[in-house]
């Protein structure tokens, strides 16, 4: 498992998200309003969509074209028409900077 | 054996189907549809990658008889007989029903032009690939009608550096559902892109190398696409004697005329709160009403009142429009980073909003507005014009009063 820095803890807004573009994969990066850092793989299961760009409302995220919405904590999908759950991946904050295990 | 059928596989019909198991249904549910392909989404068809038409199925078959769902294609629904609760089929064979969901969707309106004939429709699989198959770089395309497909398309056609003229009979394009500032950037990125209008004028006739206009003028082109609108398809309905209108009228919970028989998506008109029936014809509307419908099929009593929204990609660019904004409304700009959103209020009552933007980078702020629309507020004026107020604060501490 390769830990991959992303940014820094004040760069993602609470509920909210970034992308993140790492060794030609696309990722979603999520800080919670619990504070906890998450991360999903991100594009939306039913269409290649860029779920950084939907809304976070407490832990779910939703597609910015089509409403389908997923916990991204889990990456399970919650709302049709999404119904392949997002895979994730292991995110942490050390020293107030957020990284990923992409490997 | 009798149970739920549905006219229409399109949309709002293969999403009645799986919503009608969704809540328990658990009688046969049969989806009739006229085209000769599992059912797909119509967005992606005016989105061609490499020049190819996606064809995006919303399900796949093994999803369908997952579900039970009987699946027939390539057969029209020619005629209902609602006193025995039958429905007869092109290919002779009659359904008994005890539900019926008309999601007949609608079909593009055509010229009348002399030359009328030579247009190509942009509504199903087909239409998209034969056009598609036949621009070509270097081309001229012709598009009748400035509306939201027709933009879609000339965005797409100069993406692909083909020559894109276009004619609409009002003084400037998506005047219907675009609120005004945006139809205006839209125009002025469209003409920067190169594309040619011609606006507030008629057609004379289409020949087989150009369009004439009311005022003569020759617009030279080697395909001309017709996009001027589309019209419900009512014709089953209205033989049958349901109430019709612009549309399959319905009340609030998506009834027909006839108590046993229901309509949702592009075909249905919908009695509104305040007087009247509206008719929308949006891939999420066509969804959410799918929802509703299918749920009263089985037995449920839910009103539809889902806050219309779509959206509409051109270039770069993200519209999306939630509400119904209307010339009366006071709108109120809200600069973005991205782009930019503006907010409708009617009598200080917040009903519409809409945003154009980078790709879908104001997706989150339309959503939110949504949801700021339903919670029913007054909102400060001055909170919605700033954007260092954060809308998902002011609808946390709207929902908390």
């Amino acid at each position: 498992m390769t830990w991959v820095p992303v940014c820094k803890f004040e760069d993602i807004e609470q509920e909210g998200a970034i992308r993140f573009d790492h060794g030609g994969r696309t990722y979603a990066i999520y800080r919670g309003p619990d504070d906890g850092i998450y991360c999903t793989a991100g594009l939306c299961t039913h269409e290649a969509i860029h779920l950084a760009d939907g809304l976070v409302m407490d832990f779910e995220v939703e597609c910015p074209k089509h409403s389908g919405a997923f916990d991204y904590r889990t990456g399970e999908a919650l709302r049709l028409p999404a119904c392949e759950n997002l895979k994730t991946y292991p995110a942490e904050v050390v020293d107030g900077e957020v990284r990923v295990a992409l490997g | 054996m009798s149970g739920m059928v549905i006219i229409g596989a399109g949309e709002a019909g293969t999403r009645a189907a799986f919503a009608l198991r969704e809540a328990g249904f658990t009688g046969s549910v049969t989806l009739v549809g006229t085209e000769p392909h599992l059912p797909y989404e119509r967005p992606p068809l005016s989105k061609p990658l490499d020049g190819l038409v996606r064809m995006k199925a919303i399900c796949s078959a093994e999803a369908l008889s997952a579900a039970g769902i009987d699946y027939l294609y390539g057969i029209s629904a020619t005629q209902i007989d609602a006193a025995r609760h039958n429905l007869l089929l092109g290919d002779g064979r009659t359904l008994s029903y005890d539900r019926l969901l008309l999601a007949t969707g609608a079909r593009p309106r055509r010229l009348t032009c002399p030359g009328a004939e030579r247009a190509l429709d942009f509504r199903t699989f087909a239409d998209a690939d034969a056009i598609f198959s036949r621009v070509m770089t270097g081309g001229t395309v012709v598009i009748i009608g400035g509306g939201l497909i027709g933009m879609e398309l000339a965005a797409v056609l100069r993406g692909k550096d083909i020559g894109v003229h276009v004619i609409e009979m009002a003084p400037k394009p998506l005047g219907r559902a675009v609120p005004p500032r945006f139809s205006a950037r839209l125009q002025a990125r469209h003409e920067e892109e190169g594309v040619h209008f011609h606006l507030g004028q008629g057609l004379a006739g289409i020949g087989p190398d150009s369009v004439v206009l009311a005022d003569g003028t020759v617009v030279p082109g080697d395909i001309v696409v017709s996009a001027i609108g589309v019209v419900p398809d009512i014709g089953i309905a209205e033989a049958a004697g349901l109430s019709v209108g612009n549309g399959i009228l319905t009340d609030a919970y998506l009834r027909t005329s006839d108590p046993h028989i229901f309509a949702a998506g592009d075909c249905a008109a919908v009695a509104q709160p305040g007087g009247g029936h509206i008719r929308f014809e949006s891939w999420c509307n066509a969804r959410s009403q799918a929802e509703t419908a299918a749920h009263n099929m089985a037995g449920a009593a839910e009103t539809f009142g889902a806050i219309p929204w779509f959206w509409s990609d051109q270039y770069d660019l993200g519209l999306q429009v939630t509400g119904l904004p209307q010339p009366g409304h006071r709108s109120i700009l809200r600069p973005l980073a991205q782009g930019e959103l503006e907010f409708y209020l009617e009598d200080g009552r917040l009903v519409a909003a809409a945003g154009l933007g980078a790709g879908n980078s104001l997706a989150k702020e339309i959503k939110l507005a949504e949801m700021l629309i339903a919670a029913g507020i007054n909102p400060d004026p001055a909170d919605l014009a700033d954007p260092a107020v954060n809308l998902k604060a002011l609808l946390k501490s709207a929902r908390a009063a």
